[in-house]
């Protein structure tokens, strides 16, 4: 495969970007450009080399090989410079314990650099966007899992960064902070901010990523936007069925010629094809009686599937 | 430099929760240790056949001994669980080192920082000295740097030598069988030259030893002929430490 052709303003530029750990090559060789403005997301199963490609992006972890310019920037060489106008959700809070909720980012703010009145304006703002206004003077600990995962997204805000790396920044929020957090997202959005993040929710993609690339194995093994992959790597319909688990039927040679690809899951069986009800019509007409049939439209978790082999909920 | 200051940010607000406590504790240790070995044991002494030790009062010989024994402790305390608690259990420098600071100003903030807390017990514990009448010389106030020296010298290794632990177990055994065995047997409160030959020579391989020499030289008013060698090898250590500091801590945090 040609490498793509080298974009001009790119925000991040990574060509054959590799990581390795000891023996383990974690990330390899990998291509991607993150346009000014955009949202770019990497999804992929535990392992694939999300994080440690957020890192390296981050000036936290030198590449192993390969080429990455950052804000035009090489991460070795100018690693404050350009962390400097980097915003950071790590996927593991590295919150301060031994500060108080409103210290954490008032100190964080100076570790930027910047004057003490406008890092208290900051922090009271921050807050406020977050939603943690009432515990500013609380510490850390006591907080909830949301609760800190919000504070660490404050955090990461404390400088006004123009690119935001979040290392799935929902994981473990209720629906209710998890839309909370894609609101405030969106809103940095439209302000000009550059997002890149991992996510494991397949609606979190859809909702807020432009362009986004599928790892799998170190590797990025699809590339676009969540339109144009569904489009590239699935069907239009799905037909989902549920089988009685006490007496799952022999279902070999069932489903010959109604489907493109069918997908066995431990609860489930999946049927890609273009007319989800015709499917199903045929399938009643062979005898096959599913306890239950959903015919839906195809998801980035289909394309999750068929890329990687590996449901989202395993 | 401004990246160092910028992270000793971080040292300033939680020692505004703690400082009253501190000072009280610089305080009252040597104010303790002096009253009951210095006056105390001293009695015994003068009014014993030596009468003095190395020609000065007991409490004259042990004050400046303990000044450098005590930054010894101090720096110890310093360097080893509240750094690994940063680097490992609180992670605090993964936080801080996403943000334009570098390990760079990792190192020297808390090299910085030790160095300001040496200071302070360095200070108040020469002020007790003033209180108990131990000062005997014009240069005494001397022995406040070679006393911060002495921390420093033990400090910068020990950070080193921390940067490469998983756990706290090597700092039980390093308190235990280097500090606590200096603080009684390095020269704070008998001469050197009263240990047997081969402890002798262990002792003088130690930067308390050599710490201990110069301070009691300063406010004693008789400063010996090894001083100079005295200091360099404070600075040494000190500054091979911070040097190790240095590579041990950028080999541990960047990844
Ligand atoms: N500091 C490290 N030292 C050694 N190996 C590492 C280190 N960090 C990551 N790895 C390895 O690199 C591989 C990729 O890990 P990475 O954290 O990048 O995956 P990920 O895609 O973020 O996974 P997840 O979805 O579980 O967060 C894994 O095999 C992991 O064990
Ligand atoms: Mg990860």
């Amino acid at each position: 495969m040609a490498a793509p052709p080298i974009r001009s303003n790119a925000l991040i530029h990574a060509r054959g970007l590799s990581k390795r750990f000891d023996k383990l090559l974690a990330v390899d060789a990998i291509d991607f450009d993150v346009e000014r403005g955009e949202a770019f997301g990497f999804l992929g199963p535990n392992g694939a080399g999300k994080t440690s490609t957020m890192r390296m992006i981050g000036c936290v972890s030198a590449p192993s090989g390969g080429e990455l310019s950052v804000l035009g920037m090489n991460p070795i060489t100018d690693g404050p410079r350009i962390r400097a106008r980097l915003g950071v959700v790590p996927q593991a809070d590295t919150l301060d314990m031994e500060l108080r909720v409103e210290e954490n980012l008032f100190t964080y703010a100076r570790y930027f650099d910047m004057p003490r009145d406008l890092a208290r304006r900051r922090t009271r703002e921050l807050l406020e966007f977050v939603q943690l206004s009432d515990r500013a003077k609380d510490e850390v600990e006591p907080l909830s899992g949301g609760m800190k995962r919000r504070l660490t997204i404050a955090r990461a805000l404390v400088n006004e960064p123009e690119l935001l790396l979040l290392d799935e920044p929902t994981t473990g929020l209720d629906p209710q902070a998890r839309h909370l957090v894609w609101d405030r997202l969106y809103r940095l959005k439209q302000r000009g901010v550059t997002i890149v993040l991992t996510t494991h929710y397949m609606d979190e993609a859809e909702q807020l990523c432009d362009r986004l690339v599928v790892m799998d194995k170190a590797k990025i093994v699809a590339s676009g936007s969540p339109r144009k992959l569904i489009d590239q790597y699935s069907t239009r319909e799905v037909l989902e069925l549920r089988f009685s688990i006490d007496a799952p039927p022999s279902l070999d040679g069932k489903f010959e010629g109604l489907a493109d690809r069918v997908e066995v899951l431990p609860d489930r069986v999946l049927l890609y094809t273009q007319d989800g009800e015709a499917a199903a019509a045929a399938l009643h007409g062979r005898g096959v009686q599913p306890e239950s049939t959903l015919v839906r439209r195809s998801t980035l978790e289909d394309v999750f599937l068929r890329l990687t082999g590996r449901s989202l909920i395993e | 430099m401004t990246g160092a200051l910028r992270f000793l940010e971080h040292h300033a607000v939680l020692y505004r929760r703690t400082w009253k406590g501190t000072i009280f504790v610089s305080f009252v240790s040597p104010l303790l240790f002096l009253a009951a070995m210095g006056l105390g044991l001293g009695s015994l002494i003068s009014s014993g056949p030596v009468r003095t030790v190395d020609g000065v009062s007991y409490l004259a010989f042990l004050a400046p001994g303990l000044l450098a024994a005590t930054t010894m402790q101090t720096a110890y305390v310093e360097t080893t669980y509240p750094i690994i608690a940063k680097i490992q259990w609180l992670r605090t420098y993964d936080g801080m080192l996403a943000t334009p600071l570098t390990i760079g100003n990792v190192v020297a903030g808390e090299i910085s920082w030790l160095a300001f807390r040496l200071t302070m017990v360095a200070t108040i514990f020469f002020l007790v000295m003033i209180l108990f009448g131990t000062i005997h010389a014009a240069l005494a106030p001397l022995a406040i740097l070679v006393a911060i020296l002495t921390g420093l010298a033990f400090g910068a290794p020990i950070l080193a030598f921390t940067a490469t632990q998983r756990t706290d177990n090597a700092f039980s055994v390093i308190g235990r069988f280097i500090i606590t065995p200096l603080f009684l047997l390095g020269g704070a409160f008998f001469p050197i030259h009263q240990l047997p030959q081969l402890l002798q020579g262990i002792a003088w391989l130690t930067p308390l030893a050599h710490g201990v020499a110069l301070a009691r030289g300063l406010t004693t008013g008789r400063i010996t002929s090894s001083a100079g060698v005295d200091a360099l090898v404070l600075l040494a250590y000190a500054t091979l430490g911070i040097i190790a500091a240095n590579i041990t801590m950028r080999r541990r945090l960047s990844k």
